[in-house]
């Protein structure tokens, strides 16, 4: 759609912008405060210049954080977008079992992170959980709470189960939006089932897929509640996220500088990356005509 | 070559009209689709099927004997949570924030998509991505701040202050959406209207809103949605005036060590009103998703 160049826009934008820069803004300042100033207590601080930033580059704590962080989010990246595509290729087209696949799939999206946490805290334990229960019975020797790989089988299978759906349904949206001409040409010439899927329908999911795995990408990385009730981010520190970690710092122990500091990076990272996600969706929302 | 090049179309067109009924025949027997989303959708009720079995067991059932379903079935951890006022106040609190949340974030992001989405001005790119960006930012940065903030204006513990702290990622998120939905509305119809002699208010709720009714409600079930899932900065911002259900559910914890009936019981309940929602909308679910971009 060709917009019209209208200054006066501006005062349609003007309260979400009031609202924004109350509720994002300001907190923000005061982190950027914080991490620039140290403090004896009493409310009284001083300058200390780039020196959390410098300690924070230089923490271990804070790099293997990080490097917990990306390679969840790589992982779950990894599972869930190609599951979550065969899901919407196998999802009825229409009809009462299409609604219905629809309502049961956007279950878990809608249940508060805590108690997802909860779920499968209590279907993980031995006793009296479906799951471990099970395991056990098969002789495996599972517990979450001790052992390193299967705190993060458990994180990992629970993040699938939470939002595989949200990639499956992005995925079914695009390819409801695909006209049935296409199916028919493809037909003629006669595609094999995976050129049709190369060739018709990954390139027509491409625009939502970008936003699914967008979404994804985000939310991983700020994930805080779910692991946080199922592990505490243990055993150990084996499942301590960024986001974690930070309120440990923030909230735990009160060391408001570095926590800043750690707050504006950890910020930056995720916004360099959406940042490369968010052209990319522009771009290819362009070449599409939209 | 056109002469040859047109009976080739015709034999290809008669093929498929003789492939037709051998496709219909495969729909027959069971499809390889259907086991797919059978496994996939126990894959996804097992776990809230075990909630909900535990929900409906005494706790030494719970602890004692392991059985696939209740078999004292019985309601006394529903009973518990219903008639005690720090039990349901939870829901309560988290009801009334969320509601509020849903109405400032509709109220303020209606104007700003509709200028996104009709209008080009100086800094609207930016301004489009700075608004993403707080969609990106992880709530534990804004935690601490956020505490501070709404203590220093008085507001802690209160409904409106998380209500406001959840704006930070649903007003973001509502004008994404409602931008998709106001770009399929033709312009032509703004255009109209305004030589009808509408002024922009009357043309704006009379005309526009019901144009756009269904992106307004899912973009009322997104912030719904996102609201009632958060748990970091409500739980931040509230001690007992407005501590939300999913704080409460810690206190299942007690010296005596978890109450698991109960506990279950809580969650099953917090799964309800979005599972009520979901009903209403099952059909923009994945439109609003993709912020109403497909």
């Amino acid at each position: 759609m060709n917009k019209t160049v209208n200054q006066k826009a501006w005062f349609l934008v003007l309260p979400v912008l009031i609202l924004v820069a109350f509720s994002a803004v300001i907190p923000l300042m005061t982190v950027v405060n914080y991490s620039v100033q140290d403090t004896f207590g009493n409310n009284q601080f001083f300058w200390a210049g780039l020196a959390w930033f410098d300690d924070m580059l230089h923490s271990d704590r804070m790099w293997n954080a990080l490097g917990r962080q990306l390679m969840f989010s790589a992982i779950i990246l990894a599972i869930e977008v190609p599951l979550g595509i065969f899901v919407a290729l196998n999802m009825p087209k229409k009809g009462f079992w299409s609604s219905f696949c629809l309502v049961v799939m956007s279950l878990p999206l809608l249940i508060p992170w805590n108690v997802v946490g909860t779920i499968w805290q209590i279907f993980g334990r031995v006793d009296i959980g479906l799951l471990g229960y099970t395991l056990d019975a098969l002789g495996i020797d599972y517990n979450y709470t001790q052992n390193t790989l299967h705190a993060w089988i458990t994180v990992i299978v629970m993040d699938v189960w939470h939002w595989t759906s949200l990639i499956a349904l992005l995925a079914y949206a695009g390819l409801r939006s695909i006209p049935d001409a296409y199916y028919q040409a493809a037909k003629i010439d006669q595609a094999s089932r995976w050129a049709v899927f190369r060739f018709i329908e990954l390139p027509k999911m491409a625009g939502v897929l970008m936003i699914a795995i967008l979404l994804r990408f985000m939310d991983s990385f700020m994930i805080y509640t779910e692991p946080f009730v199922l592990t505490g981010g243990g055993p150990g520190n084996a499942t301590t996220f960024l986001s974690i970690d930070l309120v440990k710092m923030a909230l735990g122990q009160f060391d408001l500088g570095p926590a800043a500091a750690f707050s504006l990076m950890y910020f930056l990272v995720i916004m360099a990356i959406s940042w490369v996600f968010y052209t990319v969706m522009t771009t290819l929302d362009k070449r599409d005509g939209k | 070559m056109t002469d040859t090049a047109i009976p080739e179309v015709v034999l290809n067109t008669r093929e498929m009209t003789i492939q037709k009924p051998r496709t219909t025949s495969k729909r027959m027997r069971p499809s390889g689709g259907a086991v797919v989303m059978g496994l996939y959708l126990l894959f996804l009720m097992l776990p809230i099927y075990w909630l909900i079995n535990m929900s409906l067991k005494t706790n030494s059932e719970i602890l004692g004997a392991f059985s696939l379903w209740p078999r004292n079935l019985t309601f006394e951890n529903y009973a518990t949570i219903l008639t005690d006022p720090s039990w349901y106040m939870g829901y309560v609190n988290s009801l009334i924030y969320v509601v509020m949340n849903t109405a400032i974030s509709l109220a303020v992001a209606l104007p700003a998509a509709y200028a996104f989405s009709r209008y080009t001005f100086m800094g609207d790119k930016h301004l489009f991505f700075w608004l993403l960006t707080n969609r990106m930012a992880p709530p534990a940065v804004f935690a601490l701040p956020f505490f501070q903030l709404y203590s220093s204006i008085g507001l802690f513990d209160t409904h409106i202050a998380v209500a406001l702290a959840h704006c930070l990622f649903n007003v973001p998120l509502a004008v994404w959406i409602l931008e998709g939905f106001m770009r399929g509305v033709p312009k032509e119809i703004d255009e109209t209207a305004y030589i009808d002699g509408y002024s922009f208010p009357a043309f704006f709720v009379k005309i526009f809103t019901p144009l756009i009714a269904s992106g307004i409600g899912v973009a009322a079930f997104f912030c719904f949605m996102f609201s009632w899932v958060e748990l970091l900065l409500s739980r931040t911002l509230t001690s007992v005036d407005a501590k939300p259900i999913a704080a409460t559910m810690t206190r299942t914890v007690g010296a005596a060590g978890v109450d698991w009936g109960v506990l279950a019981a809580a969650g099953v309940l917090t799964i309800v009103p979005g599972a009520l929602v979901i009903y209403f909308v099952r059909n923009y679910i994945a439109k609003g998703f993709a912020l109403g971009r497909v």
